[in-house]
C-alpha cells in the first residue's frame, strides 16, 4: 500500500521535523496534525503531555520518511551496506588486505634472500636431514637451505600476480565474449539470434572440457613459464564468465525497465550500453572474486603437474608446495606452510565473493 | 522423450567435431613437435624427418586431421607414443578404476552432502550450520592434491590405517570381471577381494570428494532454505501430514531438483580431481596415465583423452537433463 | 458458544538482534458454527499472522504468542504441535492466496488431495482416488480424473484455487480459514470462488473466517465483520450496519476510498492518507491517529477501548475509537446495493455473492438496476468455460 497522493495541507510528511519550536503550552497548529473542527485541547497539564507525544509523532513522521530515502539507494550502496555488517566480507576483507600487503612489502621486510641457498650444508634431503624452525630462520630451510619465511614473504607476489592476471584474462575476454553475445542477443534479430547461437556454442565446447586438462594443453603447448599458467588458469574462466554476463544481460533485456526504455523510443544500443551492462555486471564482479581463488588453487594444481614455474629461483607459493610433496615424509611442514597460505588466501577471497553475492541477491533484499 | 534424446545426441556432433579440430591443430603446435620428446635431445634433423614421415606427421595437417577422424570412427585413437600401444586400449584397461573411484567420490558426496546440508538449513544458525558452512568454505579452498597427501601420510603413513597407493594388495587373487574391483569381489563372491578394493578406495574417494562434497552440502543448504520459505510447504503443513511426508514429498523433491543439474556440471571438475588424486596414490586409472602423458608430450593420448573427457562430460549432462525432465514435470517435453 | 473464540491474541516477533515488532496486538473475535466471519484491513495490519497463528504455522522459534484461542475447547495456541498437526487439515483447515505457489508445482494434484485423505481418514489406493476425484468434482473441476494426474501449472488460476479448496475441505473441517482466497484471481473466477465457498458454508455448516482486503469480498460474503488495525480489531460489527454506519475514522475511511460511478464529477475521492506506516504504538494511543480526519489530543491517552459507541444504536457494534464517526450520510457505500437484495432473500444460493467482485472499481455499476449477477454468476457447472486451461 503506497502512500496516496493527498492534497491536505496536515499531511503527516508535509510537516516540519521537530525542530519546529515546541511550545511548552498548546502546540500550535502546524505541529498538530488534527483538523480546524477538532476540538481544542483541554487544560495545560493534559496538553503538554498530549504535546510531547505529538512530538513524537512528529519523531515518528520524519523517521519514516528518513527510512523511505534510504531504501530508495542504489543497489550498490546497499550492497556495501549489507556488507560492512556481514562477518564473513569483514574476515575476507580483512584476509585480502594482510595479503594484499604482503604481496607488496614482502620482498623489503624478508630477512633473507629467498633464493640464496645459505645454509645448503645444513639440509640434506637424501639423508632426510632437514632444519626445521630455529632463532635463525623462523619457519626453517628447505631443501636447498632457503630460509622458509623469506620465500614465503616473496612469494606472496607471485601468487597475488598469477590470480589477478590469470582473473583478468579470464574476465576481460569472458565478459567480451559474453558481452557481445549477449549484445546481440538483446538488439534483437535474426543476426543476433545467430552470432548468439554461434558463440554460445563455442562456449560450450570450452565449458566441456575439464578445466584442469584445458590449462594442461594450453601449457603442454606453450611451454612452462609463469605466463603459460596465467594464461592456462585465466583461459578456463572464460566461459564461465561469459556465460555468466550473457544470462545476466538476458534476464536484464527481459525486464520491464527495457521494454519501457524501448516504447519510449530509447535507442537499442544507448539500452544496451546505459541500462542492461551496467546492472548485469554485479554477478560477474562477484564471479571475479571468486574465481581469484580457484585461480590461485588451480595455479597450485598446475606447479604439481609439472606446468608451473620452472624457474625455482622464483618463490611461488603453488610450486613450493608441489616441491615440498617430494619430502613430505621427512618435512611436511615445508608443504604445509604455503598450502596453508594458499587456503587462507583461496578463503579470503570466497568469503568476499559469498558474502558480495549474498548482499547482492535480491532475494535477500527485503 | 526418445526424440529430445536423438535431438541432443545430434547437436553433440559439432561440438566434438570443433573440438577435435581445435586440438588437433593446438597440439601440432607443441614446440618442437612431438618427435621432440620420442627421440630425445640427440637426434639429429635426419633423425626428426624420419620420424616424422613414420608417423605421417610429414603429410599437411588437414590430411592428417582427415585421417585422424577416419580413425576415430573406428574407435582408432591412435598409438600412445610412450607405450606404443593403442591409445584406446590404454584407456578401456584404466578406465574402470577412474570410474570406481569418480563415483565412489560422488557416492560419497552425495550421500554426506545432501542431509548435511539439509540439516544445516533445518536447524540454520546452530552449530551444525555454522560447522557445514564453515567446512564447505574452506573445503572448496583446499587444493585436492594436498588434501590427498595429507589424508595419506596421516591414515596411511603415520596411523597405518589404511593402504597408502594402488588398489589392491599383493598377495590378493582376485578374478577381472568388470574391472571394478569392488563389484567384481561381490560378483564372483570372492568377499575379502572386494573388502580389500573398498579399502584402497577409502582415501582416495575422500580425497577426491572433498569440493563436490562442499558444494553439494551448500547447494543443498541454499535450496533447503529456499524452499522452506514457499507457500506449498506451508499448505502441506496446514494439511497437517506427518513430518516425514512434508520433509520428503514436498520439502526435498523441490530442494533436490538444483542439486541435480549441480551434480551433473560436477564431473567435469571430478575427472580434473581424478588426475590429481590418482597421482598421490599411484592409483593405475586414467588419471595417472595422463599424468604422464603430460611429462612425455604423449599427444595421441592427450588429444584422445580430452576428446574422450569431453564426450563423458557432455553425455553426463545429457543423462542430467533427462533425469530433470523426469523429476521436474514443468520441463517435461510432451 | 462460538466455535472459535480468540481472545486477546498478540503476535510478536523477537529476532535475535533485533528489535521485537508486533504485529498483532490483542486481537478479539468469535467465529460462530455456519457463519462467515471477515477480518479485513490493509496490508501489514495483522490479519494473516492472525491466521497463522491460528493454524499453528507461526515458526515455533522467534515468536511469542500470547491471549488464547478457544476452539471447541481447546486452546489452539498452547497445543503440542504433534495434536495441532492431528488438528491440522481434519478440523481447521487453510486456503491460502496464491494458488500456484501454495501447490507442490512437483507433485500431480491427484497425490495432494489423496494424501491429506490417507492422513486424517485413512484411506488408501482406489478409494482414496476415488474420493479424491469425487471432491474435485465437488468443487467445480470437471473431468477430475484427467486432472488427478496433472500438475500444477497445467491447471488455470481459477482451477488451482478450487483443487486448493478440495483439499481444504476434504475431511469437512469445523473451521475453514480462507486467507484472500480470491486476490489472485482474475475478477470472473473470484465470483465463482466465493460463490462455492458460501455453498461449502451452507451445505456443511463449516464456519468460515474469511481474510481479506476487499471489500467487496466482505459486502458479499460474511455475516460479521472485524476490521483490523496495526494488530488490533478497531470495529466489529454486523456486515450490514458496518457498510451504512462505519463508526471507525478507519473504516469509514476505507469505504469513502472506493471510487463510484455516481459521484458527481470532479468531486475527489477520499483516500485514506499516509500508509500503514505512519502510525504510533497502541499504548501510547490510537494506531490510526496520525492519519485520521478526527484526530484529537484525547486519541494519545493511551489505548482506547473497543466499545459500544452511544449514538449508534446497534447492539454488537463494537468500535475502538474515542471519536468515533456518528454520522455517515456523507458515505455513500455502493457495495451494499446490488448485494441487498440478493443478499435479504435468505436461502437463495443462486446468486448470494454475485455482487462481491463489484468492489473492484473497473465493473462497480450500482446503480444501473441491473443485477450484476448476470455478468458474474458462474454456476460450478459452467465454471469450465472459463476455467479451462489455455
Amino acid at each position: 500500500m503506497g502512500s496516496p497522493v493527498s492534497n491536505t495541507p496536515n499531511h503527516p510528511d508535509d510537516r516540519e521535523g521537530p525542530e519546529t519550536p515546541g511550545t511548552p503550552e498548546l502546540s500550535g497548529p502546524p505541529a498538530v496534525p488534527h483538523q480546524a473542527e477538532a476540538p481544542s485541547p483541554v487544560g495545560g497539564d493534559r496538553a503538554r503531555r498530549a504535546s510531547r507525544k505529538v512530538d513524537r509523532i512528529d519523531r515518528l513522521a520524519e523517521l519514516t520518511a528518513r527510512r523511505e530515502t534510504t531504501t530508495g539507494a542504489g543497489l550498490w550502496v546497499e550492497a556495501f551496506r549489507r556488507l560492512r555488517t556481514s562477518k564473513m566480507a569483514i574476515i575476507g576483507a580483512c584476509i585480502i588486505a594482510v595479503f594484499v600487503v604482503l604481496a607488496i612489502i614482502g620482498p623489503w621486510i624478508a630477512p633473507y634472500s629467498p633464493t640464496a641457498q645459505s645454509w645448503r650444508g645444513e639440509v640434506f634431503p637424501n639423508r632426510g636431514l632437514f632444519v626445521g624452525p630455529r632463532g635463525e630462520n623462523w619457519l626453517g630451510l628447505d631443501h636447498l637451505g632457503r630460509d622458509v619465511f623469506s620465500r614465503l614473504l616473496v612469494g606472496a607476489r607471485q601468487t597475488l600476480l598469477v590470480g589477478v592476471v590469470a582473473t583478468l584474462i579470464g574476465f576481460t575476454v569472458g565478459a567480451l565474449i559474453g558481452g557481445v553475445s549477449g549484445a546481440a542477443l538483446v538488439l534483437g534479430g535474426r543476426v543476433g539470434q545467430r552470432i548468439d547461437a554461434v558463440i554460445m556454442r563455442f562456449i560450450d565446447m570450452m565449458l566441456a572440457l575439464p578445466s584442469l586438462l584445458l590449462a594442461v594443453s594450453i601449457a603442454a603447448v606453450m611451454g612452462q613459464s609463469l605466463t603459460t599458467v596465467m594464461i592456462a588458469v585465466g583461459v578456463v574462466q572464460i566461459p564461465i564468465f561469459a556465460r555468466l554476463l550473457r544470462g545476466a544481460m538476458l534476464a536484464q533485456g527481459g525486464s520491464d525497465y527495457v521494454l519501457a526504455a524501448r516504447a519510449l523510443g530509447v535507442r537499442r544500443r544507448r539500452i544496451v550500453m546505459a541500462h542492461v551492462v551496467p546492472n548485469s555486471l554485479s554477478p560477474v564482479i562477484v564471479q571475479a572474486t571468486l574465481a581469484l581463488a580457484t585461480a590461485i588453487i588451480e595455479a597450485a594444481a598446475l606447479s604439481f603437474l609439472g606446468l608451473g614455474n620452472p624457474d625455482a629461483a622464483q618463490p611461488e607459493w603453488g610450486v613450493m608446495l608441489a616441491q615440498a610433496q617430494r619430502f613430505f615424509d621427512q618435512a611436511p611442514m615445508l608443504a604445509v606452510y604455503p598450502a596453508v597460505g594458499i587456503i587462507i588466501t583461496a578463503l579470503g577471497f570466497t568469503l568476499l565473493g559469498e558474502a558480495m553475492r549474498e548482499a547482492l541477491d535480491p532475494k535477500l533484499r527485503s | 522423450m526418445l526424440r529430445l534424446i536423438v535431438r541432443r545426441l545430434l547437436q553433440l556432433i559439432p561440438t566434438l567435431v570443433g573440438l577435435s579440430v581445435l586440438l588437433f591443430i593446438w597440439l601440432h603446435r607443441l614446440p618442437g613437435g612431438p618427435t621432440a620428446a620420442l627421440l630425445g635431445e640427440r637426434a639429429t634433423e635426419a633423425d626428426r624427418r624420419q620420424a616424422e614421415a613414420l608417423l605421417g606427421l610429414d603429410q599437411p595437417l588437414w590430411v592428417q586431421y582427415g585421417r585422424f577422424l577416419r580413425r576415430l570412427v573406428e574407435l582408432d585413437l591412435g598409438t600412445s607414443i610412450r607405450t606404443g600401444r593403442p591409445v584406446w586400449e590404454e584407456f578401456t584397461m584404466r578406465f574402470p578404476a577412474t570410474v570406481e573411484l569418480a563415483l565412489a567420490a560422488m557416492f560419497l558426496a552425495i550421500l554426506i552432502g545432501v542431509p548435511l546440508g539439509y540439516f544445516a538449513a533445518r536447524r540454520r544458525g546452530g552449530w551444525l550450520d555454522i560447522g557445514a558452512v564453515t567446512g564447505s568454505l574452506i573445503g572448496i579452498c583446499i587444493p585436492v592434491f594436498f588434501l590427498a597427501f595429507l589424508l595419506k601420510e596421516v591414515f596411511a603413513v603415520v596411523l597405518g590405517w589404511f593402504p597408502s597407493v594402488g588398489r589392491q594388495s599383493t598377495g590378493i587373487n582376485a578374478t577381472d570381471v568388470t574391472g571394478f574391483h569392488v563389484l567384481d569381489g561381490i560378483l564372483t563372491g570372492e568377499w575379502d577381494a572386494s573388502a580389500d578394493a573398498l579399502w584402497h578406495l577409502v582415501l582416495p574417494a575422500v580425497a577426491l570428494a572433498s569440493i563436490p562434497l562442499a558444494i553439494i552440502t551448500r547447494m543443498t543448504r541454499a535450496s533447503v532454505l529456499e524452499v522452506l520459505q514457499e507457500d506449498y510447504v506451508r499448505t502441506a503443513e496446514s494439511k497437517g501430514l506427518r513430518r516425514r511426508v512434508v520433509r520428503l514429498r514436498h520439502v526435498m523433491r523441490n530442494a533436490l531438483l538444483p542439486v541435480v543439474t549441480a551434480i551433473g556440471l560436477l564431473t567435469g571438475g571430478l575427472l580434473s580431481g581424478a588426475v590429481l588424486t590418482e597421482t598421490v596414490f599411484s592409483w593405475g586409472g586414467i588419471g595417472s596415465f595422463i599424468r604422464d602423458a603430460i611429462d612425455g608430450r604423449d599427444y595421441p593420448v592427450l588429444m584422445g583423452f580430452i576428446l574422450f573427457i569431453a564426450l563423458i562430460y557432455v553425455l553426463i549432462n545429457l543423462l542430467v537433463d533427462l533425469a530433470y525432465s523426469v523429476i521436474d514435470p514443468r520441463v517435461r517435453v510432451h | 458458544m462460538a466455535l472459535l473464540t480468540v481472545d486477546e491474541l498478540s503476535v510478536t516477533f523477537t529476532a535475535r538482534g533485533r528489535r521485537d515488532v508486533t504485529a498483532v496486538s490483542g486481537v478479539s473475535f468469535d467465529v460462530p458454527q455456519g457463519e462467515v466471519v471477515g477480518l479485513v484491513g490493509e496490508s501489514g495490519c495483522g490479519k494473516s499472522v492472525t491466521s497463522l497463528a491460528l493454524m499453528g504455522l507461526l515458526p515455533r522459534r522467534g515468536v511469542r504468542l500470547g491471549g488464547r484461542a478457544d476452539f471447541d475447547g481447546t486452546d489452539l495456541l498452547t497445543l503440542s504441535p504433534s495434536r495441532m498437526r492431528d488438528l491440522r487439515g481434519r478440523q481447521l483447515a487453510m486456503i491460502f492466496q496464491d494458488p500456484l505457489s501454495s501447490l507442490n508445482p512437483v507433485v500431480p494434484i491427484g497425490v495432494q488431495v489423496t494424501e491429506i485423505l490417507a492422513r486424517h481418514r485413512g484411506m488408501k489406493g482406489e478409494r482414496a482416488r476415488k474420493e479424491a476425484a469425487s471432491l474435485l468434482d465437488r468443487v467445480g473441476i470437471p473431468d477430475p480424473d484427467r486432472r488427478l494426474k496433472e500438475y500444477p501449472h497445467q491447471l488455470s488460476g481459477g482451477m488451482r484455487q478450487r483443487a486448493l479448496i478440495a483439499m481444504a475441505v476434504a475431511c469437512a473441517p469445523r473451521l475453514l480459514i480462507a486467507d484472500e482466497p480470491t486476490t489472485a484471481l482474475d475478477v470472473t473466477i473470484q465470483a465463482q470462488i466465493l460463490e462455492l465457498l458460501r455453498e461449502l458454508v451452507d451445505q456443511e455448516g463449516t464456519a468460515l473466517l474469511m481474510i481479506t482486503h476487499d471489500l467487496g469480498v466482505v459486502a458479499g460474503l460474511c455475516d460479521r465483520v472485524n476490521v483490523l488495525y496495526a494488530g488490533k480489531v478497531v470495529e466489529a460489527a454486523e456486515r450490514r450496519p458496518l457498510f451504512s454506519d462505519p463508526a471507525h475514522p478507519y473504516a469509514h475511511g476505507l469505504l469513502g476510498s472506493i471510487p463510484r460511478l455516481d459521484a458527481p464529477r470532479g468531486l475527489p475521492l477520499h483516500p485514506i492518507r499516509g500508509s500503514i506506516n505512519d502510525t504510533i504504538a497502541w499504548a501510547d494511543g490510537c494506531a490510526f491517529a496520525p492519519r485520521c480526519d478526527h484526530y484529537t489530543l484525547e486519541c494519545l491517552e493511551g489505548t482506547p477501548a473497543l466499545a459500544e459507541p452511544a449514538g449508534l444504536g446497534q447492539p454488537g457494534h463494537l468500535v475502538r475509537c474515542v471519536n468515533p464517526v456518528l454520522d455517515s450520510s456523507d458515505l455513500h457505500t455502493p457495495l451494499l446495493e446490488a448485494p441487498v437484495p440478493v443478499a435479504s432473500a435468505e436461502g437463495d444460493t443462486a446468486a448470494p455473492s454475485s455482487g462481491a467482485p463489484a468492489g473492484t472499481p473497473s465493473d462497480t455499476t450500482p446503480d444501473t438496476g441491473t443485477t450484476p449477477a448476470t455478468a458474474t454468476d458462474g454456476e460450478p457447472g459452467d465454471a469450465p468455460g472459463k476455467d479451462t486451461p489455455a
